[in-house]
Order: C-alpha cells, then sequence, then structure tokens
C-alpha cells in the first residue's frame, strides 16, 4: 500500500501530513513535489493544507490548473482515493473532483480554533471507522472554508449521503451557531459522485496524537488504510 | 492584431458577498451610509486574436477555465 503527499509551493501542512501517514498509521507514503508528477501508482492521494500559490485568483485555483492535478484527476476517476484537506479541499474543488466550491468566510477573517464535527457518513472510505452520528473535535484554520453550492447539488448530496461532516456543537446539535465560517447546511466535507474523493476544511492531521489535544481525526486515515487493506483501492465506495 | 479585453468578474445576485459588507461597513463608520455595495474584480488583458468575436471566445475560455468559478461567479468581456 502506498500513499502520496502531494507538495505545491505554498504547502505548508504536508510535513504533518506526511508525520502523521508514517510515524502514527505506519503506511508507505511519498511526498511529491507537484512538478515530479505522480511517478508511479498510488492507492491514495492526500492534498494537504497550505496557502498554494498565496491564495491568489481564489484558494486552491492555481494548484488545481497544475499538470500534476490532471494526473490526480485521472487517479480519481480510476477509483484511487483523494483526500483533500482546507487548501486541499480548495484545489479539489477547484479541479472538479468534489462539486461546489470553499469560499471566503461568512464573517471574512481568519478562523484558527477547534471545532465539532458531526460524521453523517460512515461507509465511505474516509469514514468506515467511525460510528454514525460521531461528535470529533477537529481544528479548522482557514479564511476560504465556507461551503457553497446550488441548491440542487446540496439536495443531491443530501440524497446520496454525500455529506462526510457538518459542523455542529459538543452535543452533536446542527446549529447556526455552531457553523463558524457560514457554510450551506453546516457542510464542511464533502464526498465525490463515487465516493473516493474527500475534500474538507477541518485538518484531522493536526487531531491524531493525544499530545495534540485530539485523536479524533486519525480515524480518517486509519479509515482509508481499512479500506484499501480489505478492497484494494477499487473496492466499494459508499 | 492586439485586442484589449476587459474582463469583469462578479458573485452572481443573490451570493454572499462579505467582503462587501464589511467595506460598506467601514464606509458607514466613515459617514458614508450606503444603500448598496458590491464588489467586483476587473481583468485587463492585450492578446492576439484574429477579429473581435475570436478575442471574445478567447476571454470567455479564460473565464470559464481559470478566471471565473462558475458555482458562484458571472462575468462580463468587452473587447477594444
Amino acid at each position: 500500500m502506498k500513499f502520496a503527499v502531494v507538495q505545491f509551493g505554498g504547502s505548508n501542512c504536508d510535513q504533518d501530513t506526511y508525520h502523521v501517514l508514517t510515524d502514527v498509521c505506519g503506511v508507505d507514503t511519498d511526498l511529491v513535489w507537484y512538478k515530479d508528477g505522480l511517478r508511479r501508482p498510488y492507492d491514495a492521494v492526500v492534498l494537504p493544507g497550505g496557502f498554494s500559490y498565496g491564495d491568489y485568483l481564489r484558494a486552491g485555483a492555481i494548484a488545481a490548473r497544475t499538470p500534476v492535478m490532471a494526473e490526480i484527476v485521472r487517479h480519481a476517476k480510476s477509483g484511487g482515493l483523494v483526500l483533500g484537506i482546507c487548501n486541499g479541499a480548495q484545489i479539489g474543488s477547484e479541479a472538479g473532483l468534489v462539486p461546489g466550491t470553499f469560499t471566503l468566510n461568512a464573517y471574512p477573517k481568519f478562523i484558527s480554533r477547534h471545532a465539532y464535527l458531526r460524521v453523517e457518513n460512515t461507509t465511505s472510505p474516509f469514514t468506515g471507522l467511525y460510528r454514525e452520528g460521531e461528535v470529533i473535535r477537529v481544528p479548522i484554520a482557514h479564511k476560504e472554508g465556507r461551503y457553497v453550492a446550488p441548491d440542487d447539488v446540496i439536495a443531491r448530496l443530501n440524497g446520496d449521503g454525500r455529506v462526510a461532516f457538518r459542523f455542529c456543537d459538543e452535543h452533536g446539535n446542527i446549529t447556526p451557531e455552531s457553523n463558524p465560517n457560514g457554510s450551506a447546511e453546516n457542510i464542511t466535507g464533502v464526498l465525490s459522485e463515487a465516493g473516493n474523493v474527500l475534500a474538507m476544511m477541518p485538518h484531522p492531521e493536526r487531531a491524531s496524537e493525544a499530545a495534540l489535544g485530539s485523536e479524533d481525526g486519525v480515524k480518517i486515515f486509519n479509515s482509508m488504510i481499512a479500506h484499501i487493506e480489505e478492497h484494494g483501492h477499487r473496492g466499494p465506495m459508499r | 492584431m492586439n485586442y484589449d479585453v476587459t474582463i469583469t468578474i462578479a458573485l452572481k445576485e443573490g451570493m454572499l458577498n462579505p467582503e462587501a459588507r464589511a467595506i460598506r461597513h467601514a464606509l458607514a463608520n466613515l459617514g458614508f451610509p450606503t444603500e448598496d455595495l458590491s464588489t467586483a474584480r476587473l481583468y485587463r488583458i492585450t492578446l492576439d486574436a484574429a477579429d473581435v468575436a475570436a478575442a471574445e471566445e478567447e476571454a470567455r475560455q479564460m473565464c470559464e477555465r481559470l478566471l471565473a468559478n462558475p458555482v458562484i461567479h458571472h462575468y462580463t468581456i468587452e473587447v477594444e
């Protein structure tokens, strides 16, 4: 099993993500510089957080148009897993891997704090180890994280079980007060139509060790590993 | 020949514009109450094209493929 963490100019969570995958989860992982491209098949590609290209134009917009992203789109189309975290989620949505977009927070400032998330889907390759409705505590750190999509897209996401996570309060209630950035229906984790791509604004790699105050996020990486072990990367997705 | 293309990209009608809201609030603090305020981003591009229609089409492709996000933006193109 092999994971890739793709580094763009301005990525800054690449080493954290690599550390969690290799040292905490024990999975063989390559750090891949975007100009080098995917030089071998990977079971999963992780797009880490950061500020690729200084968030010029729109967060993730420039990185989404790089040649390595065309390779990652092909990887996803062939069933490979892709996890986009924060800037990686913005890049993934800009590349069309998931519908909708992550844009300027409703209150337009950078938010960096822990958030509570309710796990809405426990059958995807990314969430298989969670209990349905489980409330997890994972940090957010973004200024452009408000999820926006047309109403019909939101309805389809809801109907198809493609909302992975919603912001909630500590008891799991989905309320306006627990929605830090004004995301549509508190959505902050979206699955692709086939279920093999997850774009999420919260940072699971920052909640994967007890020393960091929460281990709630590590189950995302471990779910991916368990899914690949069980099904190979072309297994059933949701 | 060269054409000067002006592309204006703005949020679609009804989209929340936190930036505009903050600016409007700041203007009000300075004693400039406003009824409405919106923002847009403007690109001035010089490009070589066969004719006006080709320049317009080139600019449209730029908007569709990079400059605008169709989920939230609409755009206008002027060619001189």
